[in-house]
Formats: C-alpha cells, sequence, structure tokens
C-alpha cells in the first residue's frame, strides 16, 4: 500500500471476490433487470414496514455474497455498512445476524466508493476478507429527507428518484480477476447551491474535483479508462459535469452516469434519474462488475457523489456540501 | 470555472418547469373539485332539504372523506403528482397532508406515531390561519367595532 | 350556471397557487399558509362573503375559505362577548371540517398502509 501526491491511496493487492445484488421493484423493471441476483415486486419486501423491508434486503444481499464466496461468516474480518437512513439502522442492523466486527460509515449517495476504499485499507492492513454492504429505500429515503410517501406532492423537473436495493461486495488479497487498483478519497465541495430537489448540479462539482485530482495523481487522462462513472448525478448533474470539464477544454469520455443506467429515464417515472446509495452500488454489482469479469470494460473509474444535506439543514436554508469518493478498478492479466 | 459562474450555468440551464402545462391542469382539476362541491352542495339541499349555507359544511366532510380515502388507496399522491394546487388548495390537499402523516407513523404505534405525527405538515395552516384570523380579528374587532 | 361559476373561481384560486409554486421555491406548507392568512384578509371588509355569494361551493373549497370561516366565527362571538369571544369563537364554523379530517385521518391510518 501506498499513497501518491494529491493523496490517493494505491493497493497492492485488493481483490473484488464476489458480489450480489438485490433490487426493487422499479429497478427491476430497468433495463439492468438481468443483473440482480434478487429482487421484489413490491416496496415491503414481504416485511410489516420499509424500514424492516431495507434491513431484510441488505441482510439478502450479504447472505447472497457469503453463499457465492462459499465462506461463512467467520470468515470475514469485519463488514463495512451503509445506507441512508439516521443512525444508519439498515446497515447495522442487518449486521447483526453476521456476527462480526462492523463498522458504519455514511457519504449520503457515495457510500459505496467509501466503503470499498476502506474496506481495501483493512484488508491491505490485515489480509483477510472484508464485505461492504449497502442499501438505499425509495420509501424510507422519501420519509426520512422529503414528505410521507402518500403526500400529495408535484416533483420539481430536476429531482431524482431514490433506488430501492442492496448491493454487497466481497474484498480478499486473494487473487481474483477484478483488482481494486487504488483510491481517491473526496473533499467536501460546496459551490453555494442550496436547491434540495436539485442535488445533480450541487454534486457535479465534486465529482468534478475528485476526478481532476485522482487523473493528477495518477497522471493519467481520462481516456485511459474504459468507462468513467459517476454515481446519481443524473441527467442535469451529468450534463453540469460535462461543462465543468469542458471549461477546462477536458475532454470527460468515456463517461457515463449510474442514475442515467439503472432505469429507463424516457419510459420510467423517476424525472432526472436514479439517486441513492444502492444506485451506484446496484449498477455496480449489476452492471458494471459484471462488464468488468467478461473482459468487456477493463480499466474503470467509479466516482459516486453525495449530497450531505438534511431535512433541518434545508430548511435552515444552508448550502449543500457534498462529497465524491473515486475507487479505480481494472482487469487482472 | 469559479463558483458564482458554474450557479450561474446551473440557474440558466436548469430544466425548465412546465409551467403552461401544470397552470392548466392546476386549472382544471381545481374547477373540477369546485363544480363536484356545487354538485354535492345542490344534492344535499334537495335530498335533506338544507339551505345552500347548510350544505357548504356536509359537502366539505365528503370531499375530505373522500380525500383521505384515495390517499390510503395510494392514488391521491399519483393524482396530486399532475395536479399539484389543484389537489392542495382546495380542502383535499389538508386532509392529504393529515392523512399521509398519519399513514406513515402508523408502524410507530397509535399514540407515538399516528397521534403526535397527524399535523407534522396540515398543522402549520391550522397556525397561520388561527394566528392570522386573532390579529385581523382584533384590528377588525377595535377600529370597526366587530 | 352555478357549476360554472364554482369551476372557474376555485380553479382560478388553484392557478394562482401553482404559478406561486411553480415560480418560487415555497412549498405547498408555504403556499397554503399564505393562502389560509389571505382568507382571513379579505375577510376584514366582508369581502370573501362576497365571494361565497357569488360562486357558492367554488368559494368554499380552497383552504382561503378556511381563514375566512376561522375570522367569521370569531368575529360572530365576538359581537357577544367582546375580545373574549374572538377567541371563543374561532373555532366555530370549522370544527366540522377539522373534526371530520383527523377522524378519517385515523380511521384511514388504521385500515391502510402506505403503498408508494
Amino acid at each position: 500500500m501506498s499513497s501518491l501526491a494529491g493523496k490517493t491511496i494505491l493497493f497492492e493487492s485488493v481483490y473484488l471476490s464476489h458480489f450480489a445484488s438485490v433490487a426493487g421493484p422499479i429497478e427491476n423493471q430497468g433495463p439492468l433487470h438481468e443483473g440482480f441476483d434478487w429482487t421484489y415486486d413490491d416496496l415491503y419486501a414481504g416485511e410489516k414496514t420499509f424500514e424492516k423491508a431495507e434491513r431484510a434486503m441488505q441482510s439478502q444481499a450479504q447472505d447472497l455474497c457469503l453463499k457465492k464466496a462459499k465462506l461463512l461468516k467467520d470468515d470475514l474480518f469485519c463488514v463495512i455498512g451503509g445506507d441512508l437512513e439516521n443512525q444508519l439502522v439498515a446497515s447495522s442492523f442487518s449486521a447483526r445476524h453476521l456476527e462480526c466486527p462492523f463498522i458504519g460509515v455514511y457519504a449520503a449517495c457515495a457510500t459505496s466508493a467509501l466503503g470499498l476504499g476502506l474496506a481495501g485499507l483493512v484488508v491491505e492492513a490485515v489480509e483477510q476478507p472484508v464485505m461492504v454492504s449497502i442499501s438505499s429505500h425509495n420509501a424510507t429515503a422519501e420519509r426520512q429527507y422529503r414528505y410521507p410517501v402518500e403526500y400529495g406532492i408535484q416533483k420539481k423537473p430536476t429531482c431524482t428518484y431514490t433506488a430501492t436495493g442492496a448491493a454487497s461486495f466481497l474484498l480478499s488479497h486473494q487473487k481474483a480477476s477484478i483488482r481494486l487498483v487504488g483510491c481517491t478519497l473526496g473533499r467536501i465541495i460546496d459551490y453555494g447551491l442550496k436547491d434540495a430537489n436539485d442535488m445533480g448540479s450541487a454534486m457535479a462539482p465534486a465529482a468534478y474535483d475528485t476526478i481532476k485530482r485522482h487523473l493528477a495523481s495518477r497522471q493519467q487522462t481520462c481516456q485511459d479508462y474504459d468507462l468513467i462513472v459517476t454515481g446519481d448525478l443524473s441527467g442535469f448533474g451529468a450534463k453540469m459535469l460535462k461543462s465543468l470539464f469542458q471549461a477546462d477544454d477536458i475532454d470527460l469520455s468515456p463517461y457515463q452516469d449510474c442514475g442515467l443506467m439503472l432505469y429507463d429515464v424516457a419510459h420510467q417515472k423517476v424525472y432526472q434519474g436514479g439517486s441513492g446509495a444502492a444506485c451506484s452500488a446496484l449498477v455496480l454489482a449489476s452492471h458494471l462488475l459484471p462488464q468488468l469479469l467478461s473482459g468487456q470494460i477493463k480499466h474503470l473509474l467509479y466516482v459516486p457523489t453525495g449530497a450531505l444535506l438534511s431535512k433541518t439543514s434545508t430548511a435552515q436554508k444552508e448550502t449543500i456540501p457534498c462529497i465524491a469518493h473515486a475507487i479505480e478498478w481494472e482487469v487482472c492479466q | 470555472m469559479d463558483k458564482q459562474a458554474y450557479r450561474d450555468l446551473v440557474k440558466q440551464q436548469q430544466p425548465k418547469v412546465p409551467y403552461l402545462k401544470n397552470a392548466i391542469t392546476a386549472f382544471l382539476v381545481g374547477g373540477l373539485i369546485g363544480a363536484l362541491g356545487q354538485a354535492l352542495v345542490t344534492l344535499y339541499m334537495n335530498w335533506f332539504g338544507l339551505n345552500e349555507q347548510q350544505a357548504g359544511t356536509p359537502m366539505i366532510v365528503t370531499l375530505i372523506a373522500v380525500a383521505c380515502l384515495l390517499t390510503g388507496l395510494g392514488v391521491f399522491d399519483k393524482l396530486a403528482g399532475h395536479a399539484g394546487a389543484g389537489t392542495f388548495i382546495p380542502i383535499t390537499g389538508f386532509a392529504n397532508s393529515m392523512t399521509s402523516a398519519a399513514l406513515e407513523s402508523r408502524a410507530e404505534g397509535l399514540v407515538s406515531g399516528v397521534g403526535s405525527h397527524m399535523f407534522s405538515l396540515g398543522g402549520t395552516v391550522i397556525t397561520f390561519g388561527i394566528v392570522a384570523s386573532f390579529v385581523i380579528g382584533v384590528i377588525r374587532y377595535v377600529f370597526f367595532g366587530g | 350556471m352555478n357549476y360554472l361559476l364554482a369551476f372557474c373561481f376555485c380553479g382560478f384560486v388553484c392557478l394562482l397557487g401553482q404559478i406561486i409554486y411553480d415560480r418560487t421555491k415555497l412549498t405547498p406548507g408555504h403556499i397554503t399558509s399564505l393562502f389560509v392568512c389571505l382568507g382571513a384578509c379579505l375577510d376584514l371588509f366582508g369581502w370573501y362573503d362576497w365571494c361565497i355569494e357569488v360562486f357558492h361551493a367554488g368559494a368554499l373549497l380552497p383552504i382561503t375559505s378556511f381563514g375566512h370561516s376561522l375570522m367569521h366565527g370569531a368575529m360572530a362571538m365576538s359581537e357577544e362577548y367582546g375580545l373574549l369571544g374572538i377567541a371563543m369563537g374561532m373555532f366555530d364554523l370549522t370544527a366540522a371540517g377539522i373534526t371530520s379530517a383527523i377522524l378519517f385521518a385515523f380511521l384511514t391510518s388504521l385500515v391502510f398502509k402506505p403503498k408508494s
């Protein structure tokens, strides 16, 4: 393990061995429906409350991941979990049955990358498997950050739709075909935007900052990658990110946004696209990692973004601080 | 690009609200609710032999009941997503705000959930209604003698 | 004719609300609060009574009518009991609306679950 100027961490031997994804109903109607390991037809996932449903999804993703890896829960060194609920209840409650050390992390919708980066550090240090577990749920997030789900509100056109689902990733020091090359942790970036209905354009500067710092410290250009993905900037946010790079005369391509990949934005009622911690995690687990495995892409920069706001901070008219963490993946020869 | 330039760019390029479509839908839906109210008033006048003023109250109660039921069935939020102010300005919006808050917090129990959260959205209307009415009432009483 | 008048007035108030919602950052909570205050203000010179006379149910339904009813009940009672009457009569006319909203909201929450 080493660190570069620009605070990029490089890992020596951290590999992604297995991963699993569990998705909700709207995601299952989207273009990636074939990639999910398990799906639910309703938001309750057979449970009594939405909160319980989110925990059930996360537990299930964890179990599926362990099952695929043929590991027992005792084999894990620790679990790093994150979600969008207050006090991270979805992650900590669903980790109860794993009976192993637990680290809860929060970076809003960028949680998956923060979890993977930290897991990389732990794996390098202890050379034992670490599981990263991420979830979000549309109804629990709506309720906590916006309004009750049955409240009749006309959404603004810049809104995004919080994804429902969970994904688990198993990192280990034993050689596998996908390698975690490095990670650049994000800085808090606040361009002074206040509109909680338009998080995409608030988060775009954070992605811009992290991608630029990562490329600079790695001495790469965008074209060194087969794909650069952001987490949930969605339609308008992705457009603003491109504008930011254009202003510097940098060609941000090949670039895509997970919020636009998870849903069929033109036909599904998701406004600008998907958001939420599970949005980027689901796309990674159901689409990007399989593509790395099949060799369709060989070098991937994964940069989910998070808007670190709360209902209180919005009501107090604060600006939105944002963060983006970058994870560099490559296929091993 | 500096922060101010970025903010300006966001403002300039932000996807536009479909003003005209929203305004027409709100007018039509709001108007239909008004006409429906009028139909109910006429109905109650004929059925129960009430005068128009008396028939107003059962009409409002009926519409509140319908709005609560539609909220429970999960239809109201979809309708309101299109209608906007067409459904939140009439009394139906008040009923929906109370019902949705109550439904949402049912999982936390009857007292700490439903009871304490029911007014979390609709309460503001009552608060401001009373404060404004009281202030204006006092003004009217003092200066105009009631 | 009454239907058309009711349609136009209720539609017009909703249209005003929609324009405010689309053009500003105000939430429905802000806008309904604003309209309730407006309704109470319009009662200052009895203007809202005129609206109800002309537009019938169309003027009873928008949330402005709630402010007007609060004010109206308060004023009616103040004729008898003076300043104290303002507080005593505040809920006189709106009692049925508020009671039914609480009751139906409560019953709905017992029967249904939030869907999506």
